[in-house]
């Protein structure tokens, strides 16, 4: 097991890269501790397989290094840098029963064979595949074939990470879910550092305990679930995490209140630093309430989604999305909302004052 | 599975094709069947004989000799082509501008015309005037294919595998190009040698393909004829002499039809049989 | 306008794989099919547009039987999972296509293709071929292609399975507003819970071949006729358990037991199956029904906006979902609620008899 830094890594899939629209990651610097469970998150084509491919070994940067435990392995091979990794779709030896799919990586490391054996049942018991260790591969469903590709990687004890890309692309909603709480039990259990990269915020937030957010071969956030939701530094950040995404709304500030369309909206944290540039206000639809003597708006629609309710909004030429409870009445004559001034904040060109 | 359609119309475009097909292969099929259960002298006058060629040729040492060199030959090209047409699929260049050189290098020999490809090597492998015959005989060795045996059957199988391994490798080729990158990654990082990588994803992914190339090749080298007749013409002696060979030799160089016809409908149920029992092992073992 | 399945049966080499299925989906509104992998919900999709025979049973287009009608002959638009363009052809030719098999004059085509591209936000890429557009805009196509052409029933096969999560989001909201415009039957496919509830209109919920609820999407999932609908409708799945009810009370075991209810008390003693959505599980007390239960915690899942917990409740390994921050500690014993007045109560054949 591993700490892990990045160091500056730049990657370009051209050959001479000259713009920086040639590289698909700008300038990456960050850093894993050993044990943690980690998520890359951000739209496709924001360069989050290119580094995963990058920590992994299975890509070389352009630029900058990658150290595990302050050892540079940059130019080393994924087997020297003992990673393992969970592909998008499941990769499974179908020549091979379950029990020597995970026997394979063992045995390639010249393991006898009692320790083997040994390993293999543990692991196979933690992931439910004890009862199906001597059937084909092929015959698997997806799930099992996911949960084949993860044990590989867990029957090893020298692994010093295992990455995930996107591994749940191929399974039923409802089986997300517990394959997904036995990823966290496993990390519980085996304190392994995980990497996973995915583009689904539900499952980068419930899997990881510190995020990093990209977008265009940039990180443009790294922090808890908790951190990224209730305080995005970047409009972007705002939008990407929560469903519906922050509601963001040009304002303008005056004695350090921000006045949205006319009215004046109280914000707890004052901003901090210059306010030059395009003024924002940024408020997720989590942290709008109906109130009396709130801003005045108008209901467009309201979905019901079973647990909550989302209210659209609009005031003159703004939309306002907001969530009511389960249970909560939809006041239909003269709505007013109030903004919670706790996590109400100002963006200036995107980033948060 | 595709969209079933309620009309008919689909018939009248295949309606050509049937007749074709009807002109070209079922009536001349029901005429050797015709002739294998008779016998003429010309003029259209015929005797019905039973199954009195099916005994004689199925009784002759002629036809055993030259089913045995036949299956050699088969056995023989397919132990070589395969293997080599998978090894020289694995050694070909992933990307880049050297695929489209390889690809076209290798389509080269199959665009080449049977019996250009018979000439060719009869000429190439010549003792006296060609430049492989003189080279080998310039080393020592007593080569001489049109009377030596053994010089005719490697020289045959030579050409065989010079001209058809390119089948074999193109169809590897596409086998191994739709193998996503992941498994290589995979087998990568859970430390697998090049041999493991091979065993357990490559020609496990291939195998599809793999029973293509087996048939088609099988097929087709038991089918063999214009190449070892330009080469060889059977010589020397009936060393090299097929199971074609030895039918056109009957059929038309001594007119013998009935017999001629009650062998190559033999001829075409073992080719018919070995192809099902082919398929149907290679099947089976997909299966499993 | 409505499209009607009859007793459809479809059934190959000794499989079945819709069980007898009467089904009238009208025009207007969004109709869902709502099941996992292999649940049926494409065979049925094929049945409706012909692509499939049924084995017997008839299905019926404004009261006509087309059960033997070519698919060509039915206007029907379909959209994949997969994005389905032509690759040589540019966006422009690609919605234009269906119009041009139609023989539709070259003016009225410029025109729909430019209403339709307007629709799906495609305008600035007319000229472009699939390759050179996103996931996204290459999906937008496909849907285009699909409206263009005013057809009676527009089949969408789980059309936003393959695109990102915020992409997803976005085109789930405009669709329903897009296909309402079109005035055709509309039915959609999708293995997510969430996704029909965001859709709304009428959901089917398939389970193995079998339409087990079909209703207002709403309607379905809270009140569903069994528990197998009630386990499809539930994103994370329903917390389920045995429970017994003696007099005026159930119980979960020795100490989690609740009051009987006026739907539950005319129920006679004995053991019932009761399903409870996560979200019924809080940290905090919400209503008159919640009971106080100790509960071990399994593994947290905070994403910000909610805290998903699995618990350990009487030897029950539940769920809870509630808004907001909730740390708990992994292997810590909490206080939860239970809205006891949520709870579903099931027979042992899986019918729902009280909630």
């Amino acid at each position: 097991m591993a700490q892990i830094t990045l160091a500056g890594i730049r990657h370009s899939y051209a050959d001479s890269p000259s713009s920086p629209s040639d590289y698909a990651l700008k300038g990456v610097d960050g850093q894993w501790a050993d044990g943690g469970a980690y998520a890359l998150l951000g739209p496709s084509g924001c360069g989050k397989s290119t580094l995963l491919n990058i920590v992994s070994g299975l890509l070389q940067p352009s630029e900058g290094r990658i150290l595990f435990d302050g050892k540079d392995v940059t130019a080393l091979d994924p087997v020297d840098r003992h990673v393992a990794q969970v592909f998008q779709f499941p990769v499974i030896y179908d020549t091979m029963t379950v029990y020597e799919n995970l026997a394979f990586p063992l045995r390639n490391r010249g393991m006898a064979e009692a320790e083997v054996d040994a390993r293999v049942r543990e692991i196979a018991a933690m992931l439910d595949l004890d009862d199906m260790l001597e059937r084909r591969a092929t015959g698997l469903t997806a799930d099992g074939k996911q949960k084949i590709s993860l044990g590989r990687g867990l029957v090893r004890s020298d692994v010093n990470v295992i990455m995930f890309d996107e591994p749940l692309t191929v399974i039923d909603p409802h089986l997300k879910w517990m394959l997904r709480s036995k990823l966290k039990e496993v990390h519980q259990r085996f304190g392994t550092t995980m990497i996973y990269v995915t583009h689904d915020q539900i499952e980068a937030l419930t899997f990881a305990d510190r995020v990093m957010v990209m977008t265009e071969g940039e990180v443009v956030q790294i922090g808890t679930p908790v951190e990224l939701f209730e305080r995005p530094q970047h409009t972007f950040v705002g939008y990407f995490i929560g469903s519906p995404g922050m509601n963001v709304m040009p304002c303008s500030l005056f004695q350090g209140d921000a006045i949205f369309d006319g009215e004046a909206v109280t914000i707890t944290e004052k901003p901090v630093g210059s306010a030059s540039g395009s003024l924002e206000l940024g408020v997720r639809p989590e942290f709008i309430t109906f109130a009396e003597d709130g801003l005045s708006v108008e209901i467009v629609n309201v979905d019901d989604i079973g647990r909550h309710k989302i209210v659209d909004l609009r005031r003159g030429d703004h939309r306002i999305k907001m969530l009511a409870g389960e249970d909560d009445p939809i006041p239909w004559e003269n709505p007013r909302i109030r903004f919670d001034p706790d996590h109400t904040r100002i963006y200036a060109d995107g980033r948060l004052l | 599975m595709a969209a079933k359609t309620a009309n008919h119309k689909a018939w009248w475009l295949v309606a050509p094709v049937v007749a074709l097909v009807a002109f070209n292969a079922l009536i001349p099929m029901m005429t050797v069947v015709n002739y294998s259960f008779q016998e003429t002298f010309g003029d259209n006058v015929f005797f019905f004989e039973g199954f009195k060629w099916y005994e004689q040729v199925l009784g002759s040492e002629r036809f055993h000799a030259a089913l045995g060199r036949q299956l050699a030959f088969t056995f023989t090209i397919l132990v070589i082509e395969i293997p080599l047409g998978v090894a020289v699929a694995l050694a070909m260049p992933r990307k880049g501008i050297g695929v489209s050189v390889c690809l076209v290098l290798m389509a080269l020999p199959l665009l080449i015309p049977w019996n250009v490809v018979g000439a060719m090597w009869n000429i190439f492998a010549l003792p006296d005037i060609g430049l492989l015959g003189r080279a080998l005989n310039g080393l020592g060795l007593a080569y001489d294919f049109t009377q030596d045996p053994t010089s005719a059957w490697i020289t045959t199988i030579v050409m065989d595998v010079w001209h058809w391994t390119s089948l074999v490798v193109l169809l590897a080729y596409a086998g191994l190009r739709s193998i996503p990158e992941a498994y290589y990654q995979a087998a990568k990082i859970d430390g697998a040698s090049a041999w493991a990588i091979f065993r357990h994803i490559q020609l496990s992914k291939m195998k599809r393909v793999l029973t293509i190339a087996v048939l088609l090749r099988f097929m087709d080298s038991f089918m063999i004829y214009t190449e070892p007749f330009v080469l060889t013409g059977g010589g020397p002696g009936n060393t090299t002499t097929f199971l074609s060979i030895d039918l056109v030799k009957i059929a038309l160089g001594q007119f013998d039809l009935g017999p001629a016809a009650a062998m190559s409908l033999i001829y075409f149920l073992i080719v018919l049989l070995l192809s099902w029992v082919f398929y149907s092992l290679m099947m089976r073992n997909e299966e499993r | 306008m409505a499209i009607e399945l009859r007793g459809v049966v479809k059934q190959e080499g000794g499989q079945i794989h819709i069980h007898e299925t009467n089904l009238s989906l009208e025009k207007n509104a969004f109709n869902i099919l709502l099941g996992t992998t292999l649940s049926g919900k494409t065979t049925l999709m094929r049945l409706m547009a012909g692509l499939e025979k049924p084995s017997s049973g008839r299905v019926f287009f404004d009261g006509r039987d087309v059960t033997g009608v070519a698919v060509q002959k039915r206007n029907i638009s379909m959209v994949y999972q997969q994005f389905i363009n032509y690759p040589n052809l540019t966006v422009r030719e690609n919605i234009a296509s269906p119009l041009r098999v139609a023989r539709v004059s070259a003016a009225e085509i410029d025109r729909r293709v430019a209403e339709a591209a307007e629709l799906l936000r495609l305008s600035p890429m007319l000229d472009r071929l699939p390759a050179e557009l996103s996931g996204g805009q290459q999906q937008r196509a496909a849907l285009a292609r699909a409206l263009v052409k005013d057809s009676d029933l527009v089949l969408l096969d789980e059309p936003l399975a393959n695109l990102d999560y915020k992409l997803r989001e976005e085109l789930r909201q405009e669709l329903p507003s897009i296909l309402a415009e079109k005035g055709a039957i509309v039915v959609y496919a999708t293995s997510e819970p969430h996704e029909a509830l965001l859709l709304g209109g009428f959901t089917a919920a398939l389970h193995e071949g079998r339409i087990a609820q079909f209703g207002p999407t709403a309607e379905v999932y809270r009140n569903p006729v069994d528990l197998r609908t009630a386990r499809i409708f539930s994103d994370p799945p329903i917390n389920t358990a045995l429970v017994a009810k003696k007099g005026n009370t159930f119980h979960l075991n020795e100490s989690v037991k609740w009051p009987v209810n006026d739907a539950t008390c005319g129920l006679a003693d004995g053991e019932y199956r009761v399903g409870l959505r996560p979200h019924h599980i809080t940290p905090m007390r919400r209503g008159e029904g919640s009971i106080e239960v100790m509960a071990r915690v399994l593994v947290t899942e905070l994403t910000g906006s909610e805290s998903i917990v699995h618990l350990d409740i009487g030897g029950h390994r539940w769920i809870s979902q509630s808004h907001g921050v909730h740390a708990v500690a992994i292997g810590a014993t909490e206080t939860m609620y239970l809205q006891t007045h949520r709870f579903m109560y099931f027979e042992s054949d899986g019918s729902l008899i009280a909630a």
